[in-house]
């Protein structure tokens, strides 16, 4: 096995940034209690004003006024952690986040599929550019000395034992993961990087480090296999974009949106499926929550195509008070069965499949604007017809107007000829009672149409349909 | 003046050239009325165009007009592909038997419901995706511009679409490719503009729409 860890240096900062619509702003993260302030992390244009991670507030106020201040808030880090084991799945079965600020991922598996190490690396690490994350990859052996070595390398790629402890052994003591305490006594033995550590007589050093710090350094060459926790995959997507202003038009939530659909997607190419439902979920500051509902007819993992929907249901909402945050929430996320599509296709440029143009179609319209039509066994005119279920139902050679009214309505024309009939339409006792005579009439401004009179009555006309 | 010859003997003989253009190229869209074919300059609806009924009212024969075209189109397609037959913001329910008696098949058929001011948005749409055979659409406010936005979309897609509107639109311009005119009394169709050829002096009866 070989073990790919990812070293996040930046997690924090990284996922505040990345939904931020400034990023090139002078921002810092602030943690600490409310008497001490420190700033906890800072990106590089507030680094580029004098700011650093660790100065306590105070001290930053006075150097720059201006910067973008964000609390360090735990669960999003979680959350963040959590999307990028997530979007790790998708690259191996085994992936760990037990780790902080740490994904570890066993790729050997995953060679055949994505290609030797330096593609499958590259690839890892063009995602976490393009998602907005700052990294470090080493891949090693054994989980432990990946973890270990990512602290001192970048890019660095060993799978054998034999560099490994080569490497091992040039790692400083205070980068090798042993409890503080213990890389303290071993400096002032003299011992700074581990190779002289290996080399020491195995129960003496048990004696003076303890026997926590032996089972580390049995981790790291392998000789002790720990079983990490894995990581598996949450059967709901759920993402949370917080405002720190109050928006008040539904243009301006179209970035976070498209971020938000843009992690959906992300997660659902980690785990090969699609999404039919979701629903976005608008957070007031006071009132209660507006839910927008976005339905497909089938399951869709395309940012583009999901975006566009999204959008479409959300643009003519009119916003009742200002919205302060906004969550995506996916909890119906069938298999993703792509469509095929003809090799030699020689439809136009811009062609879109029936499917996508319907679900446009009803994004914009409503849930019910687009419907199929079938024939009912009927002789009711109106229940004649249904919508979308085929049947297997064959026409009546009858002859029936191309155009139905929805309600019959009265024919008033003194001077109507009738051109044939009466059909006598008489079904349904047991529901909608129906009796009457049908008649194929020319109007005095000749047209024709089709009209019936209930049976036994010699009244007027009444209008049920246009031969057109 | 030595002789007077009859004008049936010298066409019968073919000594006089009269001029007659040669047979034109059939259109592969055709009305399927052979004589609504003969008046038009491409033989038939103009492909990839926009084509206006305009019509004066209710009941009159835009279907009759159109329900071969569209049976042709419905049936065309083997079973694989699923170039539909879109009916935007119809004016009535459309009668499903009549339509399947027509010669329609009922599931290539598609019905979309639209607010008057979104048919236009919809048939554009629909017009441009490639995914339908032909449009049919019953647009209430219609000026020039929008007419011309259709047009384009009918060019990029490849698509058959038809416009009905009131016949008071007839005195307008438009882009379309094709207008027809349906009158009432008496009943016949007037093309009043067609791409490609002079409109036909004469009127069609539409007693002379047989197959």
């Amino acid at each position: 096995m070989l073990w790919a860890c990812i070293l996040l240096p930046q997690l924090a900062l990284d996922g505040v940034l990345r939904r931020h619509a400034a990023p090139d702003q002078p921002l810092a993260l602030i943690s600490g209690p409310s008497q001490r302030r420190v700033l906890h992390a800072v990106n590089e244009a507030a680094e580029a004003e004098g700011l650093h991670a660790g100065q306590p507030l105070t001290t930053a106020q006075t150097l720059c006024h201006h910067f973008a201040k964000v609390d360090v808030d735990s669960a999003a880090v979680e959350r963040t952690h959590d999307f990028l084991a997530a979007w790790a799945y998708r690259y191996g079965s085994l992936v760990s986040r037990s780790l902080p600020s740490t994904l570890l991922l066993e790729v050997e598996a995953s060679f055949k599929l994505f290609g030797p190490w330096p593609r499958l690396e590259a690839r890892l690490r063009h995602d976490l550019s393009e998602l907005g994350f700052r990294h470090r990859i080493v891949l090693a052996p054994n989980p432990w000395a990946a973890r270990a070595l990512v602290n001192r390398h970048d890019g660095l790629a060993i799978s054998q034992d034999a560099p490994l402890q080569q490497a091992l052994g040039q790692l400083p003591v205070d980068a090798s993961g042993l409890p503080l305490d213990v890389c303290e006594s071993l400096g002032r033995m003299g011992l700074r990087t581990l190779q002289p550590v290996f080399a020491l007589p195995r129960a003496a050093l048990g004696k003076r480090v303890g026997a926590s710090a032996l089972q580390q350094l049995d981790r790291l060459t392998g000789a002790l296999a720990t079983p990490l926790p894995y990581f598996q995959p949450a059967d709901v997507f759920e993402a949370r974009i917080e405002f720190n202003y109050d928006v008040t038009s539904s243009q301006a939530l179209l970035f976070p949106l498209r971020r938000l659909i843009d992690d959906l997607a992300v997660y659902l190419a980690g785990r090969d499926g699609g999404v039919q439902q979701f629903l976005l979920r608008l957070e007031h500051d006071r009132g209660p929550v507006t839910d927008v509902r976005i339905g497909l007819l089938a399951a869709e993992r395309e940012p583009a195509m999901l975006f566009e929907f999204a959008r479409g249901r959300l643009e003519p909402l009119t916003l009742t008070a200002s919205v302060s945050a906004m969550q995506l929430i996916a909890t119906e996320l069938p298999p993703f069965v792509p469509a095929a599509r003809d090799l030699f296709d020689t439809r136009p440029q811009q062609a879109m499949p029936w499917q996508q143009l319907r679900e446009r179609l009803r994004a914009r319209l409503g849930d019910d604007a687009v419907h199929g039509l079938a024939i009912r066994a009927d002789h009711r005119p109106e229940r004649s017809w249904q919508i979308d279920v085929q049947t297997k139902s064959s026409p009546l050679p009858l002859p029936r107007p191309g155009w139905l009214l929805k309600q019959p309505i009265p024919l008033r024309d003194h001077r109507l000829r009738v051109l044939a009939g009466p059909e006598r339409i008489e079904s349904g006792w047991w529901e909608a009672d129906v009796r009457r005579d049908y008649y194929v009439v020319e109007t005095s401004m000749g047209q024709r149409a089709w009209a019936y009179r209930p049976v036994g009555e010699l009244g007027e006309f009444m209008l049920h349909g246009w031969f057109a | 003046m030595a002789s007077v010859v009859a004008l049936e003997s010298l066409l019968d003989s073919r000594r006089v050239w009269r001029g007659q253009p040669q047979a034109r190229p059939t259109s592969r869209q055709p009305t399927g009325f052979a004589a609504l074919d003969a008046q038009l300059p491409s033989g038939g609806w103009p492909e990839s165009a926009l084509s206006e009924l305009l019509l004066p009212m209710d009941g009159i024969g835009e279907l009759r007009l159109l329900w071969p075209t569209l049976a042709r189109l419905s049936q065309a397609g083997d079973a694989t592909s699923d170039e539909k037959i879109v009916l935007i913001a119809p004016p009535y329910l459309p009668f499903a038997s009549a339509w399947a008696n027509a010669g329609v098949r009922l599931d290539k058929l598609q019905i979309v419901l639209a607010q008057p001011r979104d048919v236009l948005w919809a048939t554009e749409q629909c017009l441009r995706s490639a995914a339908c055979a032909a449009v049919l659409c019953w647009p209430l406010q219609a000026d020039d511009r929008a007419l011309r936005r259709l047009q384009v979309a009918a060019e990029t897609g490849q698509c058959l679409g038809f416009a009905m509107r009131d016949a008071k639109a007839a005195a307008n311009p438009s882009p379309a490719a094709l207008r027809i005119v349906i009158d009432t009394a008496p009943a016949q169709l007037r093309v009043i503009k067609c791409r490609g050829g002079n409109p036909p002096t004469q009127p069609l009866p539409l007693s002379a729409l047989t197959r």
